[in-house]
């Protein structure tokens, strides 16, 4: 179809330079999760807490409040709940993590040992990494995302990975949603069918923790005590900028950002 | 908003009411049923003529009430739902098999009953199939694919029936994404629902979220500030904006046309862009609450953002109508004739392309659509092609509406008080970019919900799609499926 050829060379090349530093990764305005400062958390009041309605947010015996980021869909409603301040809107979207505790908000950091995966991924992979999605009862917000991310802006296949259609030649299993009781033996059939060896992502807060939707007669709470998770990525739903961090999370090319719920830079989170 | 006209029936006059509706030219929108003070009660709605809904409400007769499938076979799914989820007999049911829980899946109760502690136990079977009779039944295969399908796709699993390439028979087995998220919303105070609306099907959230808060706003009687009203359609159109120029680019993948399908895909993400700088979320979530709008949305820049859009639209639009090999791909694909589209109750742009002229925002007005000009496209082909030019028609005229609303927007606030009473209900609904969404809501005595109903396009369009399947071939079958633009989410939930 030559018009169509014609046509996509004035078009022109729309991809993104990032996550080269200095490229636009296009989530300008996008709000991510709200920051938390226990500085400014008065004693005995708990107005955050009822404003959560997947319950991130709950009350420390002994006063103070426990966020946990892994369980939040990023409403917003805190901020506007809070009295003093202590939750304010940001952009920080950026939050895969490798063990499930750092995204509990926490006052010391924990350290996760993440070397060994490195030398795996690097070994066993080389530069590209062969995924298999299971939707386990989305919202089909994630897979909007997730589809986002071959369009010509994003364009996974430049950064070497691929969704393939067999579990035979994948090596990274990419759940969404909560777990319903219908999708729990199709998708443990599809890790089962995943060579050694074989990595896991939760992608989005139902896959995390349930998020808003898990629960209730026909669902799980995602994949915590299911499957062994190597990348938890919570957001509702991460967008396709987060999702390329956690996919190159996995393959070391770029570290955590967030550990102990704490972002580790000072910038803007990103 | 009209409130809809609430009526008592007996059981015995349903089916004879049913067919007078139907004579005056009007059609069945959804059925459910819920529990007040322990009893239970079905609800029927009804779009009568001219332009008035009513209720039907009917108390069933030891559990049994008769089916109206025969008179109106899109009841049929609502019908079974019904019986799956709240346990109600109906006799006569022509379809008699489970809907949403799957075949092997066991309630303790029915999963909508009051205070029933409740488990499924599941153990997969294989859906039964129709007889297959004639000479050929032995050459007959039967395909089963899914509910893992390749790519970034829903769960769903479907059957086909076939010789070498002709498709015999094609049965889609939903409802493994059910999440019962009816039940999620009961117990929950008002401002959580939108929340939970939101996540129902996130493709549509500003459209679920309307049509809940509608509903929430109904039920407490409150009055939404006018500026709310017209962010309202700005927020709805955007959406259906974005969601339009996906249909596109994956319509555009089923062909494969491959820059078209780079193009709408491209286009898609601008969209998703222009929302995220508006509302904080791609997905324009967290502004539609009850009594109007969480906060303010941000404005400036959009109207500069979207002529650009448009004019990158526009030239893409031409293509698509231009391609001869991509419309060689939709004309006399998957065509829905207009009869089956009523029978069925096919919704939104899939009805209109099957020249029923049928649209909420100019029919039953919310938000202020009462307020604009817009044309509502029709087809009368019912083909995929048909349904694109509707597609292409309708995001057009989202420009427009976005645009009118720039224009004419009221000063004032964003957001009035609005707390639905104890034992208090409302009817809400929007024409979300995949057709009619309802939710009707029941507040307990506590203040709390009791019930929130929810009736998805894609519930309504899954049960017409298969009509398009049967007796065609393989290869047409994945245009024809993107040519409808269904979600998964939205049918099962
Ligand atoms: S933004 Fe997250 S932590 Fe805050 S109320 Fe919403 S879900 Fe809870
Ligand atoms: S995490 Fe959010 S966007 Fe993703 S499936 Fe769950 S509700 Fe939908």
């Amino acid at each position: 179809m030559p018009v169509w050829t014609l046509y996509g060379l004035k078009q022109g090349k729309v991809s993104q330079r990032w996550p080269a530093v200095g490229g636009d990764d296009g989530q300008s305005g996008v709000l991510g999760f709200p920051r938390f400062d226990p500085a400014q958390c008065q004693s005995g009041c708990r107005d955050c807490a009822d404003a959560c309605l997947p319950q991130a947010i709950t009350l420390k015996e002994g006063g103070g409040v426990n966020v946990d980021y892994g369980r939040c869909v990023q409403c917003q409603l805190c901020v506007t709940a809070c009295p003093s301040g202590a939750f304010t809107l940001s952009s920080d979207w950026a939050f895969g993590v490798r063990a499930r505790e750092d995204l509990v908000w926490a006052q010391a950091a924990n350290s996760a040992a993440g070397q060994t995966l490195k030398r795996e991924i690097r070994k066993v992979f080389g530069r590209s990494l062969h995924v298999r999605h299971v939707d386990a009862g989305s919202c089909n917000g994630c897979e909007s995302e997730l589809q986002a991310l071959n369009n010509p802006y994003y364009n996974l296949h430049r950064l070497g990975v691929f969704f393939t259609p067999s579990p035979r030649f994948a090596d990274l299993l990419l759940v969404t949603g909560p777990v319903t009781y219908a999708m729990k033996g199709p998708l443990l059939a599809a890790y089962e069918g995943m060579p050694e060896p074989r990595f896991v992502m939760a992608a989005g807060t139902c896959a995390c923790s349930g998020g808003t939707n898990g629960g209730g007669y026909a669902c799980g709470r995602g994949l915590d005590g299911l499957l062994p998770v190597d990348v938890w990525l919570p957001g509702c739903p991460p967008n396709p900028a987060a999702f390329i961090h956690a996919l190159l999370m996995l393959l070391q090319r770029l570290p955590q950002r967030v550990r102990g719920g704490h972002l580790m830079e000072d910038g803007d989170g990103r | 908003m009209n409130a809809p006209l609430l009526q008592d029936l007996a059981p015995s006059q349903l089916p004879e009411r049913a067919r007078a509706l139907l004579e005056s030219g009007g059609r069945l929108q959804m059925a459910y049923a819920w529990f007040p003070d322990g009893a239970i009660e079905l609800r029927y709605l009804a779009a009568a003529r001219p332009k008035v809904f009513e209720i039907w409400r009917v108390r069933p007769e030891n559990g049994t009430a008769p089916s109206l499938a025969a008179v109106a076979p899109l009841l049929s799914w609502y019908e079974r739902e019904i019986a799956d989820l709240c346990g109600v007999r109906f006799e006569g049911r022509p379809e008699p098999d489970p809907l949403v829980l799957l075949p092997g899946a066991r309630a303790s109760a029915p999963p909508l009953t009051p205070g029933a502690d409740l488990r499924i136990d599941y153990t997969p079977q294989f859906a039964r199939l129709p007889e297959i009779a004639g000479p050929d039944r032995a050459d007959v295969q039967v395909l089963p694919f899914g509910p893992v399908r390749g790519d970034v796709l829903e769960s769903a699993q479907f059957l086909f029936l076939y010789i070498g390439e002709a498709i015999l028979h094609y049965l889609p087995k939903l409802f493994f994404k059910h999440r019962g998220m009816e039940k999620r919303f009961e117990g929950l105070n008002a401002p959580f629902a939108p929340v939970l609306a939101e996540r129902v099907s996130g493709v549509d959230s500003v459209a679920h979220a309307l049509a809940c808060c509608q509903a929430l706003e109904a039920a407490a009687g409150c009055a939404v500030p006018p500026r709310a009203h017209w962010l309202r359609v700005l927020l709805a159109e955007l959406e259906r904006l974005y969601n339009h120029l996906h249909y596109l680019g994956h319509l555009c993948h089923t062909t494969t046309l491959k820059v078209g399908e780079a193009q709408g895909k491209y286009l898609e993400e601008l969209a998703k862009q222009i929302n995220g700088r508006l509302a904080g979320s791609r997905f324009l979530r967290g502004l539609v609450i009850p009594g109007g709008l969480h906060r303010e949305p941000r404005l400036d820049g959009l109207r500069e953002s979207l002529a650009r859009l448009q004019e990158q639209f526009a030239p893409y639009a031409e293509m698509l109508e231009t391609s001869t090999t991509h419309l060689d791909r939709l004309i006399t694909t998957g065509v829905l004739p207009r009869r089956t589209a009523f029978d069925q109750g096919a919704s939104g742009p899939i009805e209109r392309a099957s020249g029923l002229d049928r649209d909420l925002r100019r029919d039953h007005p919310y938000a202020a659509y009462d307020e604009l000009k817009f044309p509502v496209a029709l087809r009368t082909a019912g083909d995929a092609h048909a349904r694109q030019q509707v597609r292409l028609a309708e995001i057009e005229s989202s420009l427009a509406l976005i645009r009118a609303v720039l224009d004419e927007l009221p000063e004032g606030p964003v957001h009035a008080e609005c707390t639905p009473p104890p034992g208090s209900e409302g009817l809400g609904w929007a024409e979300s970019p995949r057709g009619s969404l309802y939710y009707a809501v029941h507040v307990g005595s506590d203040g709390r919900i009791a019930r929130m109903k929810i009736k998805s396009p894609s519930f309504s369009n899954w049960r017409a799609f298969p009509f398009t399947v049967h007796d065609t071939n393989m290869m047409d079958y994945a245009i024809d499926e993107a040519s409808f633009g269904l979600t998964v989410a939205g049918c099962d939930r």
